[in-house]
């Protein structure tokens, strides 16, 4: 690819944008997992009886909160692959196409 | 993580056969050995070129490889010693493998695309795309080099100590047989019969742990439940709860960040992301690791409740302090000696599979980073690279079973936690900022990869994990276990301050191009 192709690809709007809406998306991502694990931790080290709330005859909040964050790790790894499958890949095919 | 097997023969303990040959085992380690190097023969085959040695020829399909990434990561460490921890410290055991899990969403949302799309057998590949090659080599292959060593030192420890327990072999022998066969799978089979092993093994220890789970689960009526209550009723409702794993915050964040963006760093599990056909294979394989690596916590954590329970705290402690061996005192317990030989056999494969993993990483570092682009200045012969990429195998199975020997004996589970410390510290800041990042400089990157490595270095020796608990100061320099929170930001802050004090206008204008190979994948390797 020459470098005008190449200049008039990195200025176009559609271009611009995808890359905005991937960060955004990442990010995003990103701080909702960063929240829940690190809210996690700082739950156990600064209120651990919080999580002994019983749930149920045997469980309680500790284990039923454990076993949430590894569902909603896999959770959030799938809702990024559908985005990208979905909007990232058709933008990316959008932009191919036109130039 | 502990590996250091205190075995002893215990008169007072329950009768098990650990520690004795087990037919079975040996029979089903046989078979697993004869047909991985079976399938080395048939990759040797299809091994000519250097990205079939490195990258498998790109042909994995992201399924494929989403089991070997998994593979790659259930190390017989977390097999064991999660479920042990489980099974001697309850519910903290969770807390710990829930940070193991939580670096695999951050590989998928920050660095899996542009990998695939920027490099080709290395993850230094990315970061000197723009950059000034030789300096970001040698920074990146020190902090990929110290990463695997660290690793691999903690694995062959492991290996031979567990070895020894499970089969009654003798430690040397075992470092050998461990060294001799992982150097087979990756010189003859390179990347290729590594990805197949790794396959294998994922799949023999997910199911393996599936059953297991499945035979101790059968005691309880198949209603978690009646286990937890179990569990309460002997041992007390606090062990289902949060206990002394995290007392103080500031520990808990640096252990977090080490374990969750370090796994973004590990020089092994990144080049995995070459070996797939494109971007979109690459996130494919990310979001199937991530299904299989929280399901095996959540079996461990069910395997180490069912130990306590079923075998015991005393008789598992009784066998080996650290817990270790609960997962196959509960394989004993429900499924008799047939069915500890298999789990046994199925944790030996592990250990091999992990080390190979680790091996071909390291190679690919001295001969793509170091040979090509630091020796040769660029100019790779394909001949020539493939030669040395061969020679550094046997190199590295050399040094595998060498530091085997020199750290018998010794407490390694440390080492781990300094890998994991290292890849967060010294390498991802860089591959990050990298991608990210337009100006980001040669100088900048290479000051980021040494400051990450050298303070994780420093500042462990004088932590409590080194100056007081081997040591043996009374007061630790250091107040914190694990140095990430300091090492990384440290990294980061260096990162940026270097590349803004002088800029690097070259590194910038290659950033415009670099993005169509980012985002569309022009140009991308094939």
């Amino acid at each position: 690819m020459d470098s005008a192709k190449t200049h008039e690809i990195l200025q176009s709007p559609a271009f611009k944008k995808l890359v905005k809406t991937r960060w955004n998306t990442s990010l995003i991502f990103t701080f909702l997992m960063l929240f829940v694990y690190i809210g996690f931790l700082l739950i156990i080290a600064y209120n651990k009886d919080l999580l002994k709330i019983p749930m149920g005859d045997s469980l309680n909040l500790a284990i039923v909160v454990g076993l949430g964050i590894i569902l909603f790790s896999w959770i959030i790894t799938g809702a990024y692959v559908y985005w990208a499958n979905n909007y990232y890949d058709s933008a990316v095919n959008e932009i191919k196409k036109e130039f | 993580m502990s590996f250091n097997l205190l075995l002893q023969a215990n008169p007072t303990g329950p009768a098990s056969t650990l520690g004795t040959a087990n037919p079975v085992s040996i029979a089903i380690f046989f078979l697993f050995v004869a047909v991985t190097l079976y399938i080395t023969y048939w990759a040797a085959k299809k091994t000519k070129t250097g990205s079939e040695f490195y990258a498998a020829g790109r042909n994995i399909s992201g399924f494929q490889n989403g089991l070997a990434l998994a593979g790659d990561y259930m190390s017989a460490a977390s097999f064991l010693g999660i479920a042990g921890m489980v099974a001697t410290k309850g519910y903290d055991g969770l807390i710990y493998s829930i940070g193991f899990l939580v670096g695999w969403p951050l590989i998928m949302f920050l660095v899996a695309e542009p990998l695939r799309n920027l490099g080709k057998y290395t993850f230094a590949d990315v970061v000197a795309y723009r950059l000034k090659q030789r300096p970001i080599r040698i920074a990146s292959s020190v902090g990929s080099l110290l990463t695997i060593s660290f690793y691999l030192i903690a694995q062959m420890v492991g290996a031979g100590g567990l070895i020894k327990t499970l089969f009654g072999l003798n430690y040397e022998v075992a470092v050998f047989v461990v060294g001799i066969v992982m150097t087979l799978y990756v010189l003859f089979g390179g990347m290729l019969a590594t990805t197949w092993v790794q396959i294998i093994k994922a799949v023999l220890l997910l199911s393996g742990a599936t059953i297991l789970v499945l035979l101790a689960m059968s005691k309880f009526n198949f209603n978690p439940a009646v286990l937890f209550e179990s569990v309460s009723s002997q041992y007390g409702s606090d062990m289902l709860a949060p206990g002394g794993f995290i007392t103080n915050p500031l520990d808990a964040l640096s252990l977090g960040l080490a374990l969750m963006l370090g796994t973004a760093g590990l020089p092994h599990i990144l080049m995995r992301f070459f070996t797939v056909p494109d971007d979109k294979a690459a996130r494919k394989s990310v979001f199937v690791a991530t299904g299989f690596i929280g399901y095996f916590y959540i079996l461990t954590f069910f395997i180490g409740f069912s130990a306590l329970a079923l075998v015991g705290k005393d008789s598992i402690m009784a066998i080996d302090k650290g817990g270790n061996m609960a997962a196959l005192l509960l394989a004993e317990n429900t499924g008799g000696s047939a069915f500890l030989g298999f789990i046994a056999s199925v944790a030996f494969a592990t250990i091999l599979a992990v080390v190979a993993g680790l091996t071909l990483s390291g190679a690919s570092s001295i001969s793509h980073d170091l040979y090509v682009n630091v020796v040769k200045h660029g100019v790779s012969d394909e001949k020539g690279e493939m030669k040395v990429a061969k020679r550094a195998t046997i190199f590295l199975g050399i040094l595998a079973v060498i530091l085997g020997l020199i750290f018998k004996g010794q407490n390694v589970a440390f080492m781990v936690g300094l890998a994991f410390s290292i890849a967060a510290s010294a390498n991802f800041p860089a591959l990050l900022m990298s991608i990210l990042w337009k100006g980001f400089t040669t100088r900048g990157a290479v000051w980021c990869m040494v400051t990450g490595a050298s303070l994780s270095l420093i500042l462990i020796v004088i932590s409590p994990t080194i100056w007081v608990d081997i040591l043996g100061n009374s007061e630790a320099i250091f107040p914190l276990k694990n140095p990430t929170i300091v090492s990384m930001t440290s990294a980061f802050i260096v990162g940026v301050i270097v590349s803004l004090v002088k800029p690097e206008p070259d590194a910038v204008e290659k950033f415009e191009s670099e993005k169509l190979r980012t985002y569309l994948g022009v140009g991308s390797e094939k």
